[in-house]
């Protein structure tokens, strides 16, 4: 993993991030801190996520796409107990105990990830009580946390589970400079965010540059570029005083800790590189000062998000190891969208970055798959060399870095989990369809058998007919 | 306002026969043809002259000055038709100086959009790469938006891209309008009603009106004016409904005053598939649209494959502003979702052209049709293929875009300035 390590990390403030920095623990088995009952050492909304049992599963016959090497033909794909276990050609019987599935004219993916999504945040239907997704009050609002506005029952889940997508990092918008932590979260159906939440993934942080937080507050201010700059730099500076403190207080031990400040506690973190920063910005020059804010205060960009130009930088994004979460054709809505090109994830991918094709929509998400195949295409076309392989990977294992999860999931090898799809045919053609989702192992959407096409609360009675009709 | 009846300054414009450019004579040869109209031909030649298709079929006689294109192993098809663009109305979507698609107001029936047209739109180019060559483009907003017109995509000027205007009446009936009927839906229907009316009674005593010797109108004479092609059925009401009780409503005020209905949005028209068929009446939509909101609570996936197969014309629009070139994957993913190909192609192509009563004109390959006409590598409605010609009435238009320059600059890095 590529996580960027922080130099200064200290005993007590792992478990400030206690939350995200174990796979298995639950509120009821987290550790009680001796001594001390201030919130600062307490668990911090923790994972209660279980994995379901589910009979293992052996897929026959299949194309396989593992997102880690080249598409294999006639091949199988065995999980067991939420884990892949064997990925290949040479599979003999399947064990006695799985369900067998032949796979005979149907292709084979990792999960779909779509790491740029504001379902939960922003959920259908759409009124003014569920836009949960900008705390459009301050300019910086590091101190607020997407899962905390997540709303499980959003009636738009079970249709991007029917896309094929198994996990999402649910974000907040981009109206502020700086707008919070995101979530990373398993998509299945569940009463609770906590129940969701991606057993080890590190938190992300949102920030955004342009014309959004210039616009929103243009009255109190950032109006403009270097108003925005000037935002994330004076954070920055009050977060690096803040964690000085800390890191102090906690070498020494004496006296009372400082006092928590949510706001900077997460910049801290981003400062220590525990939190990855996830940064919508559309324009390549922007993109340019906000590697060099990093480089002002030591933090590394994990991916930049929409990049509509990064075409024009991506040597530079190439060199500074920063992933691109991009459309596949959005542009012309804004003067910073302006320029796009179908070509630049194929482009990105050439010069060597991380391309991962995001949807930040409610539809998009439905076929991220299809949002590649047309940048793949596009790629071709124009003689770039795009292939196959290097597609699947910009909505699996790609997005899986970004998140910093790449270890656990995004590509079919043993030992990964269980996120699997099956699709009726090749995922880059426009008439295929996810016909089956497995999320750790678990059969979550079937196509072909309403027991597993979940609906949400708000979907009952309202005369919907449902996920996949 | 009693008074304002003159022509309008777009009385230049308002020719609904397309200008057909003197241009050569074209011959795309041993295509497999698919000219919508009927079954797909093998080894067929589309024969275009003077902008006009001249024969189709698998024995045409071909000029010997004729241009001609090779299609062995290709697919020929119609242009692809847009039902509902903003195209040439709005550029940049944050930007108010490029918008010219909204008049303020509540009933804006004597909006024409046509002098807000910019040819000059690098929007045009860019829905056009991927084969479609006819647009309807048309006003947003308020109750009665005003009146759409029909484009093909290439030209200099307002005129030459202009070939029908007006084609349709642009009204909408969603949650949006409420505000128009007083913040209730009920209030907009009576609005609606008596518009309808009112423009009724206008033709019929229009020379009392200008004698000031009639009751006070709910519109000025520009707007019943600007309705009146509507009750005489020759351009479509296109409304705008998503709930079941509004496209019901939608239908009702249309059967009562026997005018040419046209429902775009049509999100729950699944569920009233019976009652659009019998009454003949379009629906434009969306194909991907699934989310639930209030102005639709229960949308699917086969919306259109409902639709279709119950009888209705079913037209198949994207509504991604700066991707109305991807109309043809909205095709694609209706098919995925259960549509007939075939049936998926009519709804891009004559489906439209119909809706819009242009089809002694537009979307087959049929003798003495405007030659919009696209050659493709393979299917055209799934991603691996793409058009390799397109011509607009008989003239092979340009892959140049906006985009494509940029990706020539900047293919190879540092760019090339």
């Amino acid at each position: 993993m590529r996580v960027p390590t922080s130099p200064n990390a200290l005993a007590g403030l792992v478990l400030l991030l206690n939350a995200c920095s174990s796979a298995t623990s639950t509120t009821s088995t987290s550790p009680k801190p001796a001594e001390r009952e201030e919130s600062e050492f307490r668990s911090q909304y923790a994972s209660t996520y279980q994995r379901k049992t589910n009979p293992p599963v052996f897929i026959r016959n299949a194309t396989v796409m593992t997102a880690a090497g080249p598409e294999m033909q006639h091949a199988s794909v065995y999980f067991k107990d939420g884990l892949i276990v064997s990925v290949g050609t040479d599979t003999t019987t399947p064990p006695a105990d799985a369900t067998v599935i032949d796979g005979t004219g149907k292709f084979v993916t990792p999960g779909i990830i779509d790491d740029h999504s504001h379902l939960g945040v922003y959920a259908a239907p759409g009124t003014w009580a569920e836009s949960d997704g900008n705390e459009a009050t301050t300019p910086v609002t590091a101190n607020v946390w997407a899962e905390h506005s997540f709303w499980p029952q959003d009636p738009d889940i079970p249709l991007a589970i029917a896309g094929g997508i198994t996990v999402i990092q649910a974000l907040p918008g981009s109206a502020n400079l700086i707008g919070g932590r995101s979530a990373t979260l398993r998509l299945i159906p569940s009463r609770s965010v906590q129940e969701m939440k991606y057993p080890g993934a590190p938190y992300g942080l949102k920030m955004a540059c342009g014309e959004n937080p210039k616009r929103v507050y243009q009255r109190s201010g950032p109006s403009t570029r270097m108003g925005n700059m000037a935002g994330y730099r004076a954070a920055f500076i009050e977060a690096e005083q803040y964690r000085r403190k800390w890191d102090n207080w906690l070498k020494n031990k004496s006296g009372d800790p400082p006092q928590r400040d949510l706001k900077l506690e997460t910049l801290a973190d981003v400062l220590r590189g525990k939190i990855l920063v996830h940064n919508h910005c559309y324009r390549a020059d922007e993109m340019m000062q906000m590697m060099d804010l990093g480089k002002e205060f030591g933090f590394h960009i994990r991916s930049f998000h929409h990049v509509v130009e990064g075409y024009k930088i991506a040597d530079v994004l190439a060199k500074e190891d920063v992933a691109a979460s991009v459309w596949a054709d959005w542009w012309g809505f804004k003067m910073e969208s302006f320029d796009g090109v179908r070509e630049n994830a194929a482009l990105l991918q050439k010069a060597g970055v991380r391309a991962i094709i995001h949807s930040d929509s409610e539809d998009g998400i439905q076929r991220l798959n299809q949002e590649a195949a047309k940048a793949m295409y596009a790629g071709i076309r124009a003689g770039l060399g795009t292939t196959r392989e290097q597609a699947i990977r910009w909505i699996t294992a790609n997005p899986a870095w970004a998140l910093g999860i790449d270890s656990t999931t995004g590509t079919l090898e043993a030992g990964k989990h269980a996120d699997v799809v099956i699709w009726s045919g090749d995922p880059f053609s426009v008439y295929s369809k996810a016909e089956r989702v497995y999320n750790d192992g678990w059969l979550v959407y079937d196509r072909n058998d309403p027991a597993y096409q979940p609906k949400t609360d708000f979907n009952l009675g309202t005369g919907d007919p449902g996920v996949g009709r | 306002m009693r008074n304002c009846l003159h022509a309008t300054a777009l009385v230049a414009l308002t020719i609904g026969i397309a200008p057909v450019a003197k241009a050569q004579t074209i011959a795309i040869q041993d295509g497999t043809v698919y000219p919508v109209s009927g079954p797909k031909i093998e080894n067929a030649t589309v024969l275009i002259k003077d902008g006009r298709i001249l024969q189709v079929g698998p024995s045409v006689t071909v000029p010997a000055d004729a241009t001609v294109i090779d299609a062995k192993g290709k697919w020929v098809t119609p242009g692809l038709f847009h039902a509902w663009t903003d195209l040439g109305l709005n550029e940049v979507g944050s930007v108010p100086q490029t918008s010219e698609d909204t008049k303020s107001g509540d009933i804006n029936a004597a909006f024409n959009v046509a002098e807000g047209i910019n040819p000059q739109s690098v929007f045009i180019p860019v829905a056009r790469t991927d084969g479609v060559t006819t647009a309807v483009s048309g006003p947003e907003g308020g109750l009665v938006a005003g009146q759409a017109l029909l484009l093909d995509l290439s030209g200099d000027r307002i005129e030459d891209l202009i070939s029908q205007n007006p084609v349709a009446m642009v009204v909408d009936l969603t949650s949006d309008s409420k505000g128009t009927g007083g913040g209730s839906k009920a209030g907009v229907y009576q609005r609606l009603r008596q518009l309808i009316k009112d423009a009724d009674e206008y033709r019929k005593r229009t020379p009392d009106y200008k004698k000031n010797q009639m009751q006070e109108l709910s519109a000025p004479a520009a707007d019943l004016e600007a309705m009146q092609p509507v009750l005489d059925g020759r351009i479509p009401l296109y409304t705008i409904a998503n709930r079941q009780s509004d496209i019901e409503s939608a239908v009702r005020l249309a059967k009562d005053y026997h005018f040419k209905l046209v429902i775009r949005g049509g999100t729950e028209a699944w569920k009233v598939a019976k009652l659009l068929a019998a009454e003949k009446v379009p629906v434009v939509l969306n194909p991907l649209s699934d989310s639930p909101n209030f102005d639709g609570l229960s949308p699917r996936l086969d919306n259109a494959t409902i639709l279709r197969e119950a009888g209705v014309p079913v037209v198949l629009i994207e509504p991604d502003r700066g991707n109305y070139r991807n109309l043809r994957f909205s095709a694609g993913n209706a098919v995925r979702n259960g549509m007939k190909w075939d049936d998926a192609l009519l709804a891009i192509t004559l489906e439209p052209a119909r809706a819009m009563g242009v089809d002694s004109r537009y979307g087959s390959l049929e003798t003495g049709k405007v030659a919009n006409v696209v050659v493709w590598s393979g299917d055209p409605l799934d991603f691996a293929s793409a058009p390799e010609h397109t011509f607009i009435r008989g003239v092979e238009i340009s892959k140049e875009t906006r985009q494509t320059e940029l990706l020539e600059r900047y293919k190879t890095l540092p760019p090339k300035y």
